[in-house]
């Protein structure tokens, strides 16, 4: 018997072998479309970027519109087009490493594309798996998705600014679901526009960062 | 539509099988895949149908195994039936499992076919 994404599984390996000799720290984001990741990856680079050097990888399926955004605040950044294709893969990501193996990296974030469904099957080599499930989107998707949800090492609420207009979302009732799907990743309720949340996100980071990207020794 | 993707990697495992044992196609594949793998049976299938043409397998049977979702508890140990969204323990309702089953993606076994 062997898995059928054994190929991917294998070069996934390979990239772990090449961040882990770099002593690069590797973090798949993984969310709906629209859900804050590159407004959580603008934060994170301001804020970060005097302490760690940073470069991103990002799928998209369309247009360099993310790209461009994370170039201006300085950093190295490759795009991976994916065209029609629904998520990254570990050979993608490969290709994309060594287009930016000039300089040297001690935070790379792979901004996976959008979508809570396809990327979870694939892994790219990755330290840990970030989701981020914004406040319209509702709170129980970790229910709806929960292939997806399943693999975080981590659930960041984002958009939590917008909780006094969608009271529908109850962030206790996500954890909740998080929980049902037994996983005991720990949640953030974050808002990369007004900050909230944000100092715990870097520390979690930072944390991960010094335990050499085991994320079962990370506490928030 | 990542079915798609996981077809085309199991062509490319088929092929290599076939070149590793010098035969000549493939008579049946046999897959497990469970609720938690995110592939989607039916998906796969209409992939595979539609990607298979003029590779090893053309004429080859898809078997597609169903997994059920099982897991360990580990706070008391108990192991029971779960489903995708609820993998909590049947017996004392912690969520401190871990899955034994469900989240397979396996090529199970592959029937070659040898000669003319």
């Amino acid at each position: 018997m062997r898995g059928l994404l054994c190929e991917n599984d294998r070069a996934a390996g390979h990239n772990r072998r090449h961040f882990d000799l770099h002593q690069t720290l590797a973090i798949n984001l993984m969310s709906s479309p629209g859900a804050g990741k590159t407004a959580l990856l603008e934060a994170s680079i301001e804020a970060l970027s005097a302490t760690f050097r940073i470069a991103v990888i990002v799928g998209d399926l369309e247009t360099d519109n993310d790209a461009r955004r994370i170039r201006a605040k300085g950093v190295p950044v490759v795009q991976i087009t994916t065209g029609s294709a629904c998520h990254l893969d570990a050979a993608m990501v490969h290709d994309a490493w060594h287009q930016l193996r000039n300089e040297p990296v001690d935070l790379l974030f792979i901004e996976n594309v959008g979508n809570l469904v396809c990327p979870a099957s694939f892994a790219l080599g990755q330290h840990a798996d970030v989701i981020l499930l914004s406040v319209p989107e509702g709170d129980d998707k970790p229910a709806k998705y929960p292939v997806m949800f399943r693999c975080a090492d981590l659930m960041l609420i984002t958009k939590i600014d917008l909780l006094p207009y969608l009271a529908d979302f109850v962030p206790e009732r996500a954890q909740r679901y998080m929980n049902e799907i037994g996983n005991p990743a720990p949640t953030l309720a974050t808002s990369s526009r007004d900050g909230t949340g944000m100092d715990e996100w870097f520390g979690w980071l930072r944390r991960l960062h010094a335990a050499q990207g085991h994320p079962a020794e990370v506490a928030t | 539509m990542h079915e798609l993707s996981i077809s085309r990697a199991l062509l490319d495992q088929l092929a290599g099988l076939v070149r590793q044992h010098n035969a000549t196609g493939v008579s049946a594949i046999t897959l497990c895949i469970g609720p938690l793998s995110g592939i989607e049976p039916a998906l796969l299938r209409a992939a595979y149908m539609q990607s298979r043409k003029q590779t090893v397998a053309e004429h080859a049977d898809l078997i597609i195994l169903p997994a059920a979702v099982r897991v360990l508890c580990q706070e008391c140990a108990a192991v029971s039936e779960a489903t995708p969204a609820r993998l909590t323990c049947a017996a004392c309702a912690c969520s401190r499992t871990r899955l034994l089953s469900g989240d397979e993606m396996l090529l199970e076994s592959v029937d070659l076919e040898f000669g003319a």
